[in-house]
Parts: structure tokens; sequence; C-alpha cells
């Protein structure tokens, strides 16, 4: 099939970016998007041009590296699914595609669609350490944690950390992000020790690197490639509220963060 | 140290806490409201007895005003924050935007939320510091007094409501903070932390209706009296 392409190029942080018309031809549908961006860049450079920058790893969507806003949604649209895994059958011969990187303050372009998200990495610094006993081997089952909550802290570990919540928010909030990583905590004995400290401390880092505030629009969840829900934030907002009424402040030892 | 006035106050969380607190209050004297209006529907007697039970308690009604004017100031106070601080996280816009999943009310509760406040201070000004330039009816909502001596509630809705323009404008207000509503009578359970996928849909078809019950509440007042049902 033939497309065409409208690709946001931006030289650097600096500069300022505009949507580009790029025809991709051939693209075959068994092709995963990020292969059709492939053969794209492989025409440029044979043409002398510049290829268009974007970000992957895995490329079987796990690393939550691949990130992109395609027709105005992140990861493209199809439910719980990467843009490393969508695959060109889900487009049409002639189809025109538009594709920018996350747009928020937190993640600033760096280069045509990647961005930096070191923001999250900052984050989950500033969620500090779990307390482990030191010591021999524990025994296998001498900290018995529940199917539920053995369960729920899964579905929380499965975010990726890729941004798409922060991307599809109208308020480029990432909500959904720091939600997963207390909630996946939070919900574990090992990780209870230090639930107020780190929820107190993750919001604010959060606040501080610029991200929006949670308008309970579902967006972020629809987006989500790991389909991570919406609970978790009340959860968090749940974590937060303990540690106000605990009047717990921010930062209550030095290290760990 | 006493963290708690900055962990509610300055963080985005804590705002949230204050949005929902104050929403929920307000969501009640909404009720409350409605249910003492209804009483137009049992003639002049109950609703004046009712309206002069509540003026002549001073002793209640100064706290309650002032009250509901902290719990809106503290709501205004939040939404205006949080909004700068939505509009700052997203400096350059999308070139093409699909608002996935979110449904209308909860994109628009601004601007909803906006409207209201300005019809809110149009009520006020027309049927409790009764101002006569904007009634529009020409009288003097002061001095319409019942058998009674009480002040005659009855023939001052009557009255008011008999303007189509302002019985229009009534609708559309109640119309929007119902849409107003029906997002923030469920996501206020999310904010505070009370909801979860066993209870959250439920609760979003709650708010869905009870928005459209507290909207028929309201506007079967105007609409009866449009309609001569009431006189
Ligand atoms: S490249 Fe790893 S998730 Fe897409």
């Amino acid at each position: 099939m033939n497309l065409t392409l409208k690709v946001w190029r931006q030289k650097d942080a600096r500069s300022q970016g505009r949507l580009e018309t790029y025809q991709a031809a051939n693209v075959l549908a068994d092709m995963s998007f990020l292969e059709m961006l492939d053969v794209v860049n492989e025409e440029l450079i044979a043409k002398g041009g510049e290829p268009i920058a974007f970000d992957s790893d895995c490329r079987e969507g796990i690393c939550g590296t691949c990130s992109m806003m395609i027709n105005g949604i992140a990861h493209g649209g199809l439910r719980g699914t990467t843009v490393c895994q969508l695959h060109m059958r889900h487009f049409h011969d002639g189809d025109t595609i538009v594709i920018e990187p996350w747009r928020a303050r937190a993640f600033p372009v760096i280069k045509d669609l990647v961005t930096d998200r070191g923001a999250f990495d900052r984050i989950i610094q500033a969620g500090g350490f779990v307390s482990v006993n030191t010591g021999g081997t524990p025994d296998a089952n001498a900290l018995p944690v529940g199917k539920t909550e053995a369960d729920r802290a899964m579905d929380a570990a499965a975010c990726i950390g890729c941004g798409a919540c922060v991307a599809a928010c109208k308020n480029a909030s990432a909500m959904l992000f720091v939600s997963a990583k207390v909630s996946h905590l939070a919900s574990l004995p090992q990780g209870r020790a230090e639930r107020e400290r780190r929820v107190l401390n993750m919001v604010r880092v959060m606040d501080e690197s610029g991200f929006g505030n949670c308008t309970v629009t579902g967006s972020c969840e629809a987006v989500c490639p790991k389909e991570i829900s919406l609970d978790f934030i009340a959860q968090m907002n749940r974590e937060y509220g303990q540690a106000i009424l605990k009047n717990s402040g921010p930062r209550q030892s030095k290290g760990g963060d | 140290m006493n963290h708690a006035p900055r962990n509610l106050f300055c963080s985005s969380v804590g705002k949230k806490y204050l949005m929902a607190g104050t929403g929920a209050a307000m969501v009640l004297f909404v009720i409350g409201h409605m249910a003492g209006n209804l009483q137009m529907f049992l003639g002049p007697e109950a609703i004046n007895r009712y309206g002069h039970f509540l003026q002549s308690n001073v002793e209640l009604l100064w706290p309650v005003r002032l009250s509901l004017l902290a719990i809106i100031s503290v709501h205004i106070w939040s939404a205006a924050k949080l909004t700068q601080e939505n509009r700052a996280a997203r400096p350059s816009a999308y070139e093409q935007w699909q608002p996935t999943a979110a449904s209308y009310a909860s994109r628009t509760m601004l601007m909803s939320g906006i409207i209201v406040g300005i019809f809110i201070v149009y009520h006020l000004l027309h049927y409790t510091v009764m101002v006569k330039a904007v009634n529009f009816a020409g009288t003097d909502f002061h001095s319409l007094t019942d058998p009674e001596h009480r002040h005659d509630i009855y023939r001052m809705v009557v009255i008011g409501f008999q303007q189509p323009l302002v019985s229009l404008f009534y609708i559309v207000g109640v119309g929007l903070l119902c849409l107003h509503l029906s997002h923030g009578m469920s996501a206020m359970f999310q904010s505070l932390g009370w909801k979860n996928r066993a209870c959250g849909p439920c609760l979003d078809r709650a708010a869905r209706w009870g928005a459209v019950v507290i909207f028929l509440g309201y506007v079967s007042i105007p609409i009866s009296i449009l309609l001569r049902l009431i006189q």
C-alpha cells in the first residue's frame, strides 16, 4: 500500500519544528509501524536526506521506548499496543498519517519524534528505597503475600513507563504512571514501610517536573499499551490522603532519595 | 512540623482533594436547595413558610451562607490554580489531536463551571438580593407579602419565571450545572481515592442519572410556570 506521512521534523530542542510530508510507497501489511518508518528512512538516506529520528529499543512491546502520536492518538489507538507492535494492516492504501512526538513541558523534544523522558526517572528516584532486611536468605514464605495483592502489584508493575498517559492527557498529567509505581510498591508488604514518604516524594517531584493535574477524563487508561487502570490513580490518591492524615513530611530521612 | 497544609494546598493531589471536598459539599447544597424549591408545587403556604423559617433563623442563615461562600472560594481558587498548571504543562499544542475516551463533560469542566458561576451571581441578584432591575418584570420583589405578612416567595417565583428569557437563562444555567455534575459527582470519588473498578462504572452511571434528576427537578419549576401549571 501507499501512504502519505506528515511527520514532525525538529532539528533540536531549541529549533522550531514543523510537519513535513513524505510518501511511503510499497508498504507491506505485515510491517510494524516502526519498520515502515525504517523503510522511509532508508529512502531518505539514499536520497541524501536526514532520516526521521524516533525512539525504539526492544520492538516487542516491553520496554516503553517507542513513543509517538499517530493521527492524534498516543501509540496509534490500537488498544493495549505500543507503536512497535502496531502493524500496517490496521491502515489502508491511500491513508494520510500524521506523526508527532509526545507533547508536554516535562518531555521536551530532543529531535523530531524523540523526547526527553528523564522526568520519569527523577520521579522513580524520588520514590526512594524499599527496606530489605540483611542476614541469611529468607525462607520462601516468611512474608506471605495474598493472591489478590500479588495480582494487583503485578498489574501495576506492568507499566513500561512509555509516557503515553502524559501524551494523551489533555493536561499532560503523569498521574497514571506515578500511581502505577506508587501502587505497585504500596500493594506489597516489602514496600509498605516507606509508603507515606514514597507517595509524598513522588508526587512532589511529579509536580516540580511540570506535569499537569488529573481531571479524571480517562484518556490515559484508554491509550496505555499495558492497560494500566485508573484504579491505581484512586489508590495513589488514597495513599496520599493517608500520608496527609498521618502528617508525614515529604522527606523524613536523609538518604533514599 | 505540620506538613498537612502544604501537602493539601500546594500539591496537585491535595488540590484535587480540595476540589472534590468542596464539590461534594456544594452537591449536597444543590440537592437540598432543589428539595426546598420543589415545595412550589405544594402551593404558597408551604414555600412561604419554609422561606420564612430560613430567613428568620439568622443564627443559622448567615453561618451557612458564609460557609458556602468559603467553600465556593476554595473551589474556584483550586480550579484556577489547577487550570493554570494544566495549561503550562503543554506549552505547544498538538497539530492533530483526538480526545480518546474523555467525555464531553470532562473536557469542558472549566467552561461549564465559569458559566454556572455567572448564572449563580445573576440568580442571587434576582431572587436573594432582589435587585429590581434584573428581574425584567418591573415588580419590586421586596414589596410582595402574603396575608400572614411573610415574604411572598411563591408570587415572586411565579412573576420571576413568567419572563421567558429569565426562565431560559435559568434552564441553560441549570443544564450546564448538571453537565458539570455529571462528571464531577463521580470524579470526586476518584480524587478522594474512593473509586475502583468494581464500583466505578456504577458511580459513573449514578452521577449521570443523578445529574438528570437534578436537572428535571430544577427546571420543572420554570417550565410549569411558563405552561401556567403554577400560577
Ligand atoms: S520499542 Fe520497546 S516497547 Fe516499543
